[in-house]
């Protein structure tokens, strides 16, 4: 007893001894470390902002109207733009969110309910090796198993290198979403009787929906950003047109499947295919065009992200009143 | 004295309301480990019974079997007989679908689906192919009055079920639970997330549901088993040191707090219990 006591107020003695040296030195060692922690944060911002701005000041002084309604004319004539590469871009990111993403969801699913299945172990195991794989690998892939038996380039294998790629993003974003579903709400609808599959379509998807939507866009901004992958599958086209392409199919009276067909099956470019080709050339002017492209493809990405965003935003407003 | 607790037992009432359910040695497992050990109780119909007992003494998992909610963890497996009506529902052969909807399920934090609430109470009848929308606002509106929530929210049944409070969500999950017509309710701790004024509510309700529903409740408030049950199940783990629950004393709800046979129970209901 009378030891504690001692104890006590011995530490007290020293705490009070040792009170304003201890206070300003933890003063001095808060402000050192805020310093280093905010200056290290401003480091790592100067990157993302140097690029953003550059490729707008270099890029925004070449970028017009004409940029984005007009396929490339040749050097020398005035004009000309990159309608064809956004177009691309826009339609194999399209083809390759619908191959992707089915299968995608039905194997996240499948890994989520049964993680300790061996398949579900094969499953996460394989996405992680193949979102280690490089994206050039995947591109000589497709071009084996796809180019080649077709025996031409085409905006399908661009499509289908993409959705590869795409494939592990999604599987993993989508399987931590529907873990972080509540395991009572699927409780609550297999309570009253539902089977799995109609809990996991009616309840399970849609409370998950807002994540595994941010994990598509995440999946297909990247995808959009790829250029290895379209080097041995789409490998660019100068003369893409797709409104002509839909307008005489139109005119034609060719049916859907034959118009799509006609979209798909020949070569296609896209933006960073074509900020790649037109940055090695010679001529000031495709150096110019290289950097109004890079500016577009961020552009193009940054939207798909803002819509997303609203539209998530709008549904999050909606579900929790 | 001992008169007026005669009456009150079980065995006399059995002949006023016939059971809704005989539990005949059930026992649960996960995996090799013996959660709920032969487990022997009547559940009357149109009463509500309840179980008290000291955290993980497998008061849940038993609740659970009674509507086959153990078959979603893979490693359980429910043994003895569960007879709802006399028909044993714990067999390979019996609709799990068809249990579930007679037997409706309430939990212990309010659950209601990112839907609105019209969508949520119509979940149960959509499942089984109610599909005209005059049918559905009927049922719609018959289970929020049965759940004394429709004063509160006949305004915004198009609004989420989230935006709701805590405890018009609780009432919220009993009407749908009831929109399917259910014969029996369980009902897993059905007020420990809410505040006082709302577990007075859900109690009250309890009592309104019990004239057409038999119902059965977990708690782990006492006085909530003393206030709204007609009989209590004590359930404790069996032996000392051992992690396997079974109910050690079932009888008329004051008979358990007023005169209880087993010395444990007169040690849990008193505060006694270690």
């Amino acid at each position: 007893m009378t030891s504690t006591t001692i104890t006590t107020s011995r530490f007290q003695q020293l705490i009070e001894k040792n009170q304003a040296v201890v206070s300003s030195r933890r003063k001095v060692t808060n402000l050192i470390m805020l310093s280093i922690t905010g200056l290290m944060t401003i480091l790592a911002l100067v990157p993302l902002f140097w690029i953003v701005g550059y490729v707008i000041y270099k890029g925004g002084q070449y970028i017009n109207l004409d940029f984005f309604i007009h396929t490339p004319r040749p050097l020398g004539m005035e004009g000309g733009g990159v309608l064809n590469a956004i177009e691309g871009t826009l339609i194999v990111a399209a083809l390759a969110a619908v191959i992707a993403i089915p299968p995608a969801i039905l194997a996240a699913f499948y890994a989520a309910n049964n993680p300790n299945t061996p398949l579900g172990v094969v499953l996460r195991f394989s996405t992680d090796v193949l979102s280690g794989v490089p994206s050039i690998v995947m591109g000589l892939f497709v071009y084996a198993v796809v180019v080649k038996p077709m025996g031409h380039y085409s905006g399908f294998a661009g499509g289908v290198a993409m959705a590869i790629l795409m494939l592990p993003t999604i599987i993993r974003t989508t399987e931590e979403m529907i873990k972080l579903v509540p395991h009572t709400l699927r409780e609550a609808s297999l309570g009253l009787g539902a089977p799995e599959w109609k809990t996991s379509l009616i309840v399970v998807l849609p409370a998950a929906m807002n994540g595994i939507i941010t994990g598509f866009l995440l999946a297909i901004a990247r995808a959009a950003g790829e250029t290895a992958p379209l080097l041995f599958t789409a490998l660019g086209n100068e003369r893409y047109d797709l409104f002509q392409i839909v307008q005489s199919g139109i005119a034609q009276k060719q049916g859907l499947f034959l118009i799509l067909q006609r979209i798909f099956d020949q070569p296609v470019d896209s933006l960073p295919l074509t900020l790649w080709k037109y940055a090695q050339q010679p001529y000031p002017e495709r150096i110019q065009q290289s950097w109004a492209a890079a500016l577009v493809l961020m552009l193009v990405i940054l939207l798909i992200n803002i819509f997303t965003r609203l539209w998530v935003e709008n549904r999050k407003r909606r579900l929790q009143g | 004295m001992l008169t007026k607790i005669e009456i009150q037992t079980p065995e006399k009432q059995t002949t006023a309301s016939p059971n809704k359910m005989e539990i005949k040695n059930l026992s649960v497992f996960y995996g090799k480990f013996r959660a709920v050990t032969d487990i022997n109780m009547n559940i009357q119909s149109t009463k509500i019974t309840a179980i008290i007992g000291p955290s993980g003494c497998g008061k849940s998992t038993l609740l659970r079997s009674f509507n086959r909610m153990n078959d979603l963890t893979p490693s359980a497996r429910v043994e003895g007989e569960i007879l709802l009506d006399g028909k044993n529902i714990n067999t390979t052969g019996v609709d799990v679908v068809d249990i579930r909807r007679r037997i409706g399920m309430v939990f212990q934090r309010p659950n209601p689906f990112p839907k609105s609430i019209y969508d949520n109470v119509a979940y149960g009848p959509r499942l089984y192919g109610v599909r005209k929308k005059s049918d559905l606002d009927e049922i719609v509106e018959k289970s929020i009055r049965q759940a004394a929530l429709w004063e509160e929210v006949k305004d915004k049944l198009h609004q989420s079920g989230l935006s709701i409070s805590g405890g018009q969500q609780q009432r919220l999950c009993i009407a749908r639970a009831l929109a399917v017509e259910p014969e029996v309710i369980l009902m897993d701790e059905p007020a420990s997330a809410l505040d006082p004024i709302s577990t007075l509510k859900i109690e009250e309700l309890m009592q309104e549901l019990k004239k057409e529903y038999t119902i059965v409740i977990v708690t782990h408030n006492m006085q909530q088993a003393a206030r709204a049950s007609d009989y209590t199940a004590m359930m404790m783990l069996s032996k000392e040191g051992e992690r396997s629950g079974t109910v050690i004393e079932f009888d008329a709800t004051n008979r358990i707090f007023t005169n209880p046979k087993d010395k444990r129970t007169e040690d849990y209901v008193t505060g006694r219990f270690g």
